[in-house]
């Protein structure tokens, strides 16, 4: 008979083979009956006796959450292959191989509605162009606004961002709230889903005043009058307002967004080029 | 013209305004955005403006982004969530395609990266559809095709490289005909 402690090790050697092949049906989109439930299943119960320590049951754990993982692949499988779309990729894949590029697009056009759209100026936004264009400072005048670089980072104390009037002097709980209402406001003229893009709420008509909104946004969604929605994929971050101030009560541990708001960021803004 | 004719004439004028000019990064209108601009009835307001749409080739898709309704008639609240566009009804011949400024390679790429994506249960890895595109396009062009697919909103890709459909063909593309007239030629 072989010892425990050797036992033991097999049976986390054994549990991890399982969660690789596991993660890798799931990742590489592999066939889901590849994986021989019943005999995993007699795996994990043939070792669960051995497990003692805190870790072992959480590999015992995450085996069966893989598992669980595999099995729901493969009821997606078989829903699949049950629709009117199913079809063998091996038979797809040979008929393109033989088929002409014309023959493939003509298909394709046969299944193809593009969307109808206009991308063209109004008289109304060329007023509204216009106007702009006016009130815009000459670039001269805008540039000498900003600092030059190579200046030693620190922390700012609050009346050092009043002096720099990056704060204003009057109660910041009541400048805060003017700030949220301001943003529910804003989410319900220009916003979609009860959200507004980050980018389209903070940036303003010059530098400063934009690290002025993105600081004060920041206290938003610290002191619970907003949260941030971010789409990493997408490289989108929104910003939703609540209705009331949330106080937070779960233990949930809360986690720091840092978004850069760099001139060049700002000037790309400015030239329509970032994502919300 | 009575009155009721004529409050249906300016909702479908504004309906026209907001399906045919882009507002947002992506086309389309959400069904809450026309229920506020149109009011309640906005889904009548629409299939109005469908029938005016046939003899112009045109027609207003409705297209659920999230899940699909379980009954054939939708409720309103499963409409607001549903996104709508203006599409051409018919189809496109070859030489009109070529109009719309897409060349016959991408064309055939496009089609191909979709079938295969299809077959693949909506979810394929990046170098098999890369594989697949090889064998009708030089390699160079493969890679950036993908890109352009991806950027055009016909596919997305996660960051284990498995390529998804996105939104604009769950709007343009009929899947199920594209599958049968591919099998069929």
């Amino acid at each position: 008979m072989q010892p425990k402690r050797e036992r033991a090790k097999i049976g986390r050697e054994r549990l991890q083979r399982v969660i690789e092949m596991c993660k890798a049906v799931e990742e590489r989109s592999l066939d889901p009956f590849l994986v021989d439930v019943d005999e995993i299943i007699r795996v994990v119960r043939e070792f669960f006796p051995e497990w003692e320590q805190p870790e072992d049951l959480c590999l015992d754990a995450e085996a069966i959450n893989r598992l669980a993982s595999v099995i729901r692949l493969q009821s997606e499988w078989v829903k699949h292959r049950s629709t009117s779309l199913y079809t063998d990729p091996f038979l797809l894949e040979e008929k393109i191989k033989r088929m002409e590029k014309e023959a493939i697009v003509e298909a394709f056009l046969g299944a193809w509605h593009p969307i109808v759209e206009f991308e063209q100026i109004s008289l109304h936004s060329l007023k509204e162009a216009l106007r702009y264009w006016e009130s815009l400072p000459p670039l001269k005048d805008r540039w000498k606004e900003f600092p030059p670089p190579g200046e030693a980072g620190g922390a700012a104390t609050r009346e050092e961002l009043i002096r720099l009037r990056i704060l204003q002097d009057k109660a910041f709980t009541e400048e805060l709230e003017n700030f949220w209402n301001e943003l529910k406001r804003l989410v319900g003229e220009r916003g979609e889903n009860g959200r507004i893009g980050y980018w389209d709420f903070v940036s303003a008509e010059t530098y400063e005043e934009t690290i002025h909104r993105a600081f004060m946004t920041s206290f938003l969604v610290t002191y619970g009058y907003a949260t941030l929605e971010v789409h990493p994929l997408e490289e989108e971050i929104f910003i939703r307002p609540f209705e009331r101030q949330q106080r937070r009560i779960t233990k949930k541990q809360l986690v720091s967004i840092p978004i850069a708001i760099t001139l060049e960021e700002w000037m790309k803004w400015r030239k329509g080029g970032v994502k919300a | 013209m009575s009155k009721r004719k004529a409050v249906y004439a300016s909702k479908m004028k504004r309906a026209v305004h907001r399906l045919f000019y882009r507002r947002h990064k992506k086309p389309g209108v959400k069904g809450w955005e026309l229920r506020k601009a149109l009011g309640s009835d906005y889904p009548k307001v629409l299939s109005i403006l469908d029938e005016y749409l046939k003899p112009l080739d045109l027609q207003v898709k409705m297209v659920f982004e999230e899940e699909k309704p379980t009954s054939e008639k939708p409720t309103l609240e499963e409409l607001d969530k549903a996104r709508f566009y203006i599409t051409l009804r018919g189809e496109l011949t070859p030489k009109e395609a070529k109009m719309v400024g897409w060349r016959i390679d991408d064309l055939a790429g496009l089609a191909i990266t979709i079938a295969y994506i299809i077959s693949k249960k909506g979810k394929a890895p990046r170098k098999e559809v890369e594989e697949l595109l090889r064998e009708k396009l030089p390699g160079w062009k493969v890679g950036l095709n993908i890109d352009r697919y991806i950027r055009y909103g016909y596919i997305t890709q996660d960051e284990n490289e498995q390529l998804y459909l996105d939104w604009r063909t769950r709007a343009e593309v009929d899947q199920k005909a594209l599958i049968d007239l591919i099998l069929s030629k």
